[in-house]
């Protein structure tokens, strides 16, 4: 059950803008980090499959930062949030040489 | 890391040539002498490896290895500055040497013309020491940290996108490693590359210099690196910000109980075919194609297929071979429905390079689309051997 529900930003990363209209900062509702997720890919749900699996599970190159501490370390799609907190999602990108 | 300086020495020309260094209480005579004592390898010599080979060889490090196998062209020119435009077609190995010897001649370069493989990587990683990362695609940037890992030097690491950038220092003897942050590759396709997404051509000016400035705190054992920090820099609206990287006690490669003790095949790891000379999508590998010499032939006798262009509108201003429909690959899944007229016809699918294209054909397809063909080598292709007035880009 829902105790307490915080309006939280998220920071979308430049190659994933393209499905959030080019937003590069979304508000949501959600008292925890999978929450606050949640509602992202069902405000924009081409995102969907680029931050969970099939089993709706995050995907392991995709890393979640409350703040500056990888959720990894907290208590990954559990850490709760306070309101206006800051989530960002960080994508590994290979380029440089090109 | 440790330099030994005691055999080393300046001539009164380098002296003169660092004296700005000399003074400068946190470097010195001592520290310019660990400068001088130094060996960095780069891994590529183009956008970061720029920045890079550039203030390293000023600095007065002195020795440098490159590993490339690229020639210089003109698309390197908006943000390659170690090559220049009488430099295009050659090997950027040798115009990268001409011009650090020009900056610093006290400099000596070890050139490796050679992609870095599974194979050559350690050999070559363990005559330095410490390696600085530039390159552009996944399987090399997991090479380059297990080789570094697995050989004990630190990796300055750097990538770029668009107006973004990334640096950090892995592989430290008690810091994380680039698989601590990064335990897996992304599938292919799901990251556009630079060639795809672009990059403002300033931007690996501006993320190379601070992966040198890394390096060079590292050799001078000064300040506080970027251990266990992620720097994240975003140009478009001049923002830094540093977030945490904790090393993985369950890493396979530097972690506890390691199951990583050599290095593997990285192109199978990254869910990629094995190299072939060119760089090819596993969708690419798979389906049906039709070259550029078939499509004119096609089109010439007057039996033309539905032409579908999946690249973005701005793409299409550049360069385009004409198109029925025009749908951007990312939106195709939602947009199939402007497709129906067509179920039953004969569709070629085409991006720049055929890569996006490939990952269109393979999407009709499995949505029931029967005939559907991969341009091979898409405008690109067409540009180099149909019709050289569409621009390449």
């Amino acid at each position: 059950m829902r105790t307490t529900t915080a309006t939280v930003t998220i920071r979308i990363p430049t190659p994933l803008r393209g499905f959030t209209n080019n937003q590069e900062i979304v508000e949501v509702q959600g008292a925890t980090v999978g929450e606050a997720l949640q509602q992202l890919v069902a405000q924009f749900p081409r995102l969907k499959p680029h931050l969970f699996n099939e089993e709706g599970r995050l995907r392991s190159f995709v890393n979640i930062y409350l703040g500056d501490e990888d959720v990894r370390y907290l208590q990954r799609e559990a850490t709760p949030l306070q309101p206006g907190a800051e989530l960002s999602i960080v994508p590994s990108v290979a380029g440089g040489h090109f | 890391m440790a330099v030994t300086t005691a055999d080393i020495t300046l001539t009164p020309e380098e002296l003169r040539r660092y004296s700005r260094h000399l003074i400068l209480p946190e470097v010195g005579l001592e520290g310019q002498k660990k400068l001088k004592a130094a060996s960095v390898l780069l891994v590529g010599a183009g956008g970061l490896g720029s920045p890079l080979a550039l203030y390293l060889a000023a600095a007065g490090v002195g020795r440098l290895g490159l590993v490339d196998f690229d020639v210089v062209d003109e698309t390197n020119l908006q943000r390659q500055v170690l090559h220049g435009t009488k430099d295009v077609g050659r090997p950027k190995l040798e115009s990268a040497r001409d011009r650090i010897l020009d900056i610093n001649p006290y400099v000596q370069v070890d050139l490796y013309e050679t992609r870095l493989t599974s194979e050559n990587a350690l050999d070559i990683i363990k005559e330095y020491d410490l390696v600085a990362d530039g390159t552009d695609n996944f399987p090399t940037r997991y090479l380059v940290n297990d080789a570094c890992v697995l050989a004990g030097k630190p990796n300055v690491y750097a990538s770029i996108f668009r107006f973004e950038g990334q640096v950090s220092v892995f592989a430290t003897p008690d810091g994380p490693c680039y698989r601590c942050l990064y335990p897996e590759p992304p599938p292919p396709g799901l990251v556009p590359s630079c060639a795809e997404g672009g990059v403002l051509g300033v931007l690996p000016g501006l993320v190379g210099t601070i992966q040198a400035t890394e390096v060079i705190k590292l050799i001078l054992g000064i300040g506080t690196p970027l251990i266990g920090r992620l720097l994240l820099i975003d140009a478009l609206h001049m923002q830094f910000r540093t977030l945490k990287v904790r090393k993985n006690p369950d890493c396979p490669i530097c972690g506890e109980h390691r199951t990583i003790h050599e290095l593997i095949d990285y192109e199978q790891f990254c869910g990629l075919p094995p190299r072939n000379g060119e760089a090819a999508t596993q969708a690419e590998s798979t389906v049906p194609e039709i070259t550029v010499h078939e499509l004119k032939a096609r089109l010439e006798r007057g039996d033309r297929p539905i032409i579908l262009d999946v690249r973005k509108p701005y793409e299409v201003q550049i360069a385009s071979i004409g198109h029925d429909v025009l749908i951007p690959v990312d939106e195709l899944p939602e947009r199939l429905a402007e497709l129906e007229p067509y179920r039953d016809r004969e569709i070629v699918v085409y991006c720049r390079s055929g890569a996006r294209s490939a990952q269109a054909t393979k999407l009709l397809r499995e949505a029931g689309f029967r005939d559907v063909k991969n341009l091979k080598g898409g405008i690109l292709a067409w540009s180099q051997e149909i019709d050289p007035s569409i621009p390449q880009y």
